[in-house]
């Protein structure tokens, strides 16, 4: 029994790892691909090298990006037997098919971003743009399947019987489960949204830095154009998601915002702490909990004491913060979309005043702090349950040792990967600085020719 | 056949393809560790660098989609195979994951100081998955993965003879196909010292792999008896296919000729894994667990079909485009570059499409 629960905190610490590792760069690879259509398309429309070049470049930190991230997919795949071959054991065959979509999804995606790297030198201009397209719908496909498979483990359904062995599916309502259309939308925006300001920030370090050229300014506006579209649509459907989950969630929903016990008038608390005796230390709002679930301070919510304790998420402080975190870097983020819009709309220009380069700069790590936020809500908040009410994670774990070895392992590991991943943006971006060519190598480019040393002793 | 066979088969599939593309890959990284400091390791290396370097992971792809496929079609397998093997699954997944990183940096790395180390990480990494993936499939054939989480042994399921066997038979084989491939590899780079270096490499890893498939015959008799026996009867067929094709290719090498080798080669392995899943038949584990008794309810079995279905349709088509475009590639490189279209911006001449490399 002590090896079990010291396997469930292993596995559980190896699965937020690995996983909040891989949404990094899957959020990359669904976004990314469509920044480089759009620079693609202002280069090809108004004749922009400048936008052309921008879209090159990118594709180039798709291929390094996407091949990174296959690996660290692939090391997900293994996990859900390594890790939860009970889970899997007993709900493989009911969302799995997701998987298997996703699985159709990468491969396209692989085999067109390889299609894209090559078409920009044998392919005509409009023919290679379109060929990218595929690229961007397959992302959102797979960034559909991976988040539906979420959504159906916070809502389950479409299977039967609820105990013991699965002996019917119900695939459509496998698929389109009641937590798709709030969970599935609110990820893909959190992709555009942390890519946009992630590429943006990229640029704004390069604007502070005194290179004011058109590449920067450019590589500065598109994807913050995306991002700034894509914040206030995420806030407003954040908003929808939370309220679906005050009713489809509730336990979740009261640690994220500390709700002890059932009742109406809930105060809002912005930070503090939680205890069993309700939150200390704070900002309160009285009745604007009760009043953002149900439009009224009358509205009932469902305390963390509907439920015996075993049956709460561990750490409800930290999830508390988590989602405070998460809101509170969106309501900034917006603000810094309303500094774009407005600048824009009186100079017809991206503002350049230092403060705002270096709150452009500070976005990128910010959206991905809040994405890693959400992230932890969402897997933190279902505790104790891996099925939301139906299977208790302690009852997916492996029963195989060696689990704390290979989060170890997997630490170190990860940890070069994303050093290495780092360096090499970093060493493309040098390179695209001092040399004006493109002679960058990336995964998926084209063969060069054979090494020339290798012709030797040729027959006589 | 039920629906169940033809999922079972889309597994097959997906193992069959991973196996003959990845096993080359893996072949490749072993020559390339193998392949010793001198002037003529040095060229060979040369040589399966630029051959393997444009070869992305398709393998990831269908590995992934083999796992996504026995967890959803057979999900007590997937169990049980993941639990109980836990070690040499962990340790494939470790060799996985150096290969891939060394397949993203691959590229980039080439004008940095630390690509001797990543070489020998990717040449290590390319023994490693083959062979924990082959005591997998001894584990398996030995019938030592018992339904449930983690119900075998952990160590001696997969550290036996049988198990090891198969490893090395793996690690053979990949080199085998590899050594075959790079044959024309080397013609294809005008370097014949390199095919004759790359020939005698096949013949010597067709005799090794002949001897390890002997072994594993015996280990599979003594250990396995109900595989063997299937392996012997319903099986024979293709097993004496795989044979005849291994030798028709080591024929054709040494005199040189290149045609058909390849597929040969890739037939040989085919066929071995299709008399492994014969041998099975009807057991996934053998006398553990049926394929009827591990598979999902009909609707999902159905909708894994669809999905392969669409997937045939869709990427098949999608790899053809690719492939065209290599090969447009491979003879534009070799005869002149694509005229560019220059245009002024920010006062600066580019080429309007800009050029990589």
């Amino acid at each position: 029994m002590l090896i079990l629960a010291s396997n469930l905190q292993a596995a559980r610490s190896q699965m937020a790892f690995t996983l909040g590792f891989h949404i990094i760069l899957a959020s990359l690879g669904v976004a990314l691909p469509a920044l480089m259509l759009i620079a693609n398309y202002r280069g090809l429309r108004h004749d922009d090298g400048a936008a052309l070049k921008l879209a090159q470049r990118w594709s180039k930190a798709v291929a390094v990006t996407f091949a990174v991230g296959a690996v660290t997919g692939t090391v997900l795949s293994f996990e859900f037997g390594l890790l939860w071959p009970a889970f899997t054991g007993r709900f493989g065959d009911v969302f799995g098919i997701l998987f298997a979509i996703e699985g159709v999804c990468f491969f396209l995606e692989a085999i067109f971003i390889a299609i894209y790297i090559f078409g920009w030198n044998y392919l005509a201009p409009w023919t290679h743009f379109w060929t990218g397209v595929p690229v961007v719908i397959t992302g959102l496909g797979g960034a559909f399947s991976v988040v539906g498979v979420n959504s159906w483990m916070n809502q389950p359904q479409g299977y039967s019987p609820t105990t013991g062995k699965v002996t019917s599916v119900e695939p459509l309502k496998v698929i389109f489960n009641p937590a798709v259309p709030y969970e599935v939308p609110h990820m893909i925006l959190a992709a555009y949204l942390v890519t946009g300001f992630l590429v943006a920030s990229i640029y704004a370090v390069g604007m502070l830095r005194g290179r004011r050229d058109r590449i920067h300014r450019l590589g500065l506006l598109i994807p913050l154009t995306v991002a700034c579209i894509a914040t206030p649509i995420q806030f407003a459907v954040g908003d929808t998601a939370a309220r679906s989950i005050a009713k489809d969630q509730p336990i979740k929903f009261a640690a994220m915002e500390c709700v002890e016990t059932t009742q109406t008038d809930v105060t809002e608390y912005l930070g503090g702490r939680c205890t069993p005796n309700g939150v200390k230390g704070g900002i309160g709002i009285p009745g604007l909990d009760s009043f953002l679930v149900g439009w009224s301070t009358s509205t009932q919510v469902t305390g963390l004491d509907s439920v015996p304790s075993a049956d709460r998420p561990p750490a409800d402080t930290m999830l508390h913060w988590a989602f405070d975190t998460m809101v509170g870097i969106c309501t900034l983020l917006i603000g810094l979309a309303l500094w774009l819009g407005i600048g824009w709309l009186r100079k017809r220009d991206v503002p350049q005043s230092r403060w705002f380069l270096r709150a452009t700069a500070v976005s990128g790590v910010a959206s991905v702090l809040a994405l890693e936020c959400g992230w932890i809500v969402t897997e933190v908040g279902r505790q104790p349950w891996i099925v939301y009410n139906v299977m208790h994670t302690s009852d997916a774990v492996t029963h195989a040792g060696g689990i704390w070895v290979t989060f170890a392992v997997v630490l170190a590991l990860y940890v070069v990967l994303g050093a290495a991943l780092i360096i090499t943006l970093r060493a493309m971006s040098q390179h695209w600085r001092t040399s004006d060519e493109q002679d960058v190598d990336v995964p998926y480019g084209p063969e060069p020719p054979p090494p020339s040393g290798l012709v030797t002793e040729a027959p006589g | 056949m039920s629906k169940a066979d033809a999922v079972a088969a889309v597994l097959w599939i997906s193992a069959t393809m991973y196996a003959v593309f990845g096993g080359a890959d893996f072949g490749a990284g072993l020559w390339s560790l193998v392949a010793g400091i001198g002037r003529r390791g040095r060229r060979a290396r040369d040589l399966i660098d630029w051959a393997i370097g444009p070869v992305w992971e398709a393998n990831h792809v269908w590995l992934i989609f083999a796992l996504v496929v026995l967890w959803t079609g057979f999900s007590p397998a997937f169990e049980a195979v993941f639990s109980t093997l836990f070690v040499p699954l962990s340790l494939a997944a470790l060799g996985i994951v150096l290969r891939g990183s060394g397949f993203a940096f691959h590229h980039t790395a080439r004008r940095t100081r630390g690509q001797a180390l990543a070489a020998r990480v990717f040449g290590l990494a390319s023994v490693l998955t083959p062979f924990f993936m082959g005591t997998v499939v001894g584990a398996v054939a030995g019938g030592r993965v018992p339904v449930g989480n983690a119900s075998g042994n952990h160590i001696s399921s997969w550290l036996n003879p049988l198990s090891l066997v198969i490893g090395a038979l793996f690690v053979s084989t990949g080199a085998y196909l590899s050594a075959v491939f790079l044959v024309s590899d080397a013609r294809r780079a005008g370097a014949p010292d390199l095919e004759r270096y790359f020939g005698t490499r096949a013949l010597g890893s067709a005799l090794v792999t002949g001897a390890l498939a002997v072994v594993g015959l015996i280990a599979l008799h003594k250990d396995a008896r109900y595989v063997f026996d299937r392996l012997v009867g319903d099986g024979l067929p293709l097993v004496i296919v795989s044979l005849v094709c291994g030798s028709v290719v080591l024929v054709l090498l040494h005199r040189g000729i290149q045609r058909g080798a390849r597929l040969l080669a890739a037939g040989a392995v085919t066929a071995v894994i299709w008399a492994w899943g014969v041998a099975q038949y009807p057991y996934l584990l053998p006398q553990k667990l049926t394929l009827a008794g591990a598979a999902a309810p009909s609707a999902t079995l159905t909708s894994v079909l669809i999905v392969f279905g669409v997937a045939v349709v869709v990427v098949f088509p999608s790899l053809g485009l690719l492939y065209m475009l290599v090969q447009r590639n491979l003879v534009q490189e070799t005869t002149s570059r694509p005229d560019p279209h220059l245009t002024d911006y920010d006062g600066v001449t580019a080429a309007r499409r800009p050029q990589p490399d």
